[in-house]
């Protein structure tokens, strides 16, 4: 990845999700779909699947579920993530069983925490190479991860950690809602969306639906349709995550994971029935 | 729901009169809560942590701030999250905040009262492994989920409390891998790598409750568990265990922690952990 400190101009389209995904995610990019546990994007997670693209590096803090699917699916060739796991219930078993029996392919991982992610991405948004952060000080990531390094402050010598920025080629993101203009507003648990979709090539939003004027709300965070390439309506986008306002987090849905998960038949079946042809 | 707590077979020998009984499990939980302070602000890990920190809310600590790494500060849960960013800690937050916020402006400075935190494996310095289990980091037998908040949650808190389940596969003489560090390698550790906080403070599990020795930062065995005996504890430690000279037995749960426990576990889906 290199890093351009100049975006391209972006006016964001009202496309169905199949058409956004299309034109933006393509073999061997690589890709951020973002939300930490609020607000992520499963429908475009799936429709990247339907479309078998491949040899992708997954870009996310929380692989969740939907990684877990795409990796267990074969989309992935490398993960760059700071938490692998299915919160409070255990293991992403598909991920497991990519990084320690290399099936359906081996998994290459860059490993960060979460406080060094976020600020790889916040340094992309920003148009920065890097970031500067008190982080992963005695933690053996650092010898196995070489986007994390250390840089001497100039004013007063102190060594601090930097982390390359991430400069995805897609970012992906789910919302509340989009005016016809584009103009995307999502609320409640925020997370790393903003930073995702500036930090990346080419960003793309799904929506729960298309109004006729953004109403404020607090604690909002409008992203202009100059920010994005695609926005796309999908109801429900974000289950089993959930979608401040809209729905709740279906975390039954995330306990029976672990059991669907956990054999590659079982798994396979259920992506067939759910996700392929649903 | 009842606040008469129901009766359990296989808890601990205790004597039959000596209040309510409670599992290994409830034990922990509710000496974990207990060492968090009313009115401190605690960042809150998943699991077991979030389940002894709202059982401190609704004990002895109703005014203790709930930071979760999702962003959301002085969250109020009325059942426990499944999640770090379930929608009931952002509905019910005094702020919700992005994450580089949390991590930088929050969490960084040191601003944070109490880490609260749990593991995979624990060694004698209370540094902990949450990434593999294996001598390979990229051929694991067991890949973990991974740091997470962690490494600087263990870094920049003013201290940090562990709760974990103990055996000897968790208590190891040597870890597999350091995500998060506690007091390295002993006295001055924390300092040369310039970590601002004071590290764990205590570390709590379903056996006893373990202490840092002021003058060599090794873990010491300060509480006994009711019904647990020091032998129990010997057997699930990895290295050589030091036990306090004034060892003490931990306090067992009052009615009112076990009523209060047990109406949060119910409110948690079945199947979680």
């Amino acid at each position: 990845m290199t890093n351009t400190a100049r975006q391209a101009s972006r006016r964001a389209a009202i496309v169905p999700l199949a058409v956004a995904v299309a034109e933006t995610v393509h073999d061997g990019d690589s890709v951020a779909l973002e939300g930490f546990t609020h607000l992520i994007p499963f429908a475009a997670g799936h429709e990247i699947i339907r479309q078998q693209r491949r040899d992708l590096t997954l870009v996310r803090m929380t692989p969740d579920i939907i990684y877990d699917q795409m990796i267990g699916m074969g989309c992935a060739r490398r993960l760059v993530f700071s938490w692998g796991g299915n919160p409070g219930v255990g293991s992403l078993h598909r991920f497991r069983d990519a990084v320690e029996h290399g099936w359906p392919g081996p998994l290459e991982l860059e490993e960060h925490s979460h406080a060094g992610m976020a600020n790889r991405y916040a340094a992309g948004a920003a148009g920065l190479p890097f970031a500067v952060l008190r982080g992963y000080l005695g933690s053996d990531l650092v010898g196995e991860t070489d986007t994390i390094s250390t840089i001497a402050c100039p004013f007063t010598g102190e060594v601090l950690t930097a982390v390359r920025a991430l400069t995805p080629d897609v970012a992906v993101v789910h919302a509340q809602r989009a005016d016809r203009h584009g103009n995307v507003q999502l609320w409640g648990i925020t997370g790393i969306q903003k930073e995702a979709v500036l930090s990346a090539r080419r960003a793309v939003a799904t929506v729960e639906e298309l109004v006729e004027e953004l109403e404020p709300q607090p604690g909002a965070i409008v992203l202009p349709a100059f920010a994005l390439d695609f926005v796309s309506v999908a109801p429900g986008g974000s289950h089993p995550s959930y979608t401040h306002g809209y729905s709740r987090r279906d975390n039954d849905f995330y306990v029976a994971w672990d059991g669907v998960s956990r054999g590659r038949e079982t798994f396979a079946r259920w992506m067939e029935e759910h996700v392929l042809d649903p | 729901m009842s606040s008469t707590p129901r009766l359990e077979r296989g808890d601990p020998a205790r004597p039959a009169d000596a209040g309510p009984r409670f599992s290994p499990a409830e034990m922990m939980s509710v000496a974990a809560a207990r060492v968090l302070p009313d009115g401190a602000s605690c960042l809150v890990g998943i699991g077991l942590p979030s389940t002894a920190a709202n059982l401190a809310r609704r004990t002895h600590a109703p005014e203790l701030v709930l930071i979760y790494e999702s962003g959301t500060i002085g969250a109020k849960p009325e059942f426990l999250p499944l999640s770090i960013g379930d929608g009931v800690l952002g509905e019910t937050a005094d702020a919700v905040v992005g994450l580089v916020e949390i991590f930088n402006l929050w969490l960084q400075p040191g601003r944070i009262d109490v880490g609260f935190l749990g593991a995979a494996q624990i060694d004698r310095f209370a540094n902990i492994n949450t990434t593999v289990i294996g001598a390979s980091y990229r051929a694991p037998a067991v890949r973990l989920p991974g740091a997470g908040g962690a490494p600087e949650i263990a870094a920049s808190c003013r201290e940090t409390v562990i709760v974990m389940h103990q055996s000897r596969e968790r208590f190891v003489e040597k870890l597999d891998f350091v995500t998060s560090v506690g007091h390295g390698s002993g006295p001055g550790s924390r300092r040369r790598l310039g970590l601002l906080g004071g590290g764990p403070s205590a570390v709590i599990t379903d056996l006893g409750i373990f202490a840092p020795d002021p003058a060599t930062c090794e873990l010491v065995l300060t509480h006994l568990h009711p019904g647990v005996a020091v032998e129990d504890v010997l057997a699930a430690t990895g290295w050589k265990l030091r036990v306090s000279a004034s060892l003490e037995t931990t306090g067992p749960p009052t009615e009112h922690e076990l009523a209060a426990l047990r109406a949060l576990e119910q409110t948690r889906p079945a199947g979680a952990r």
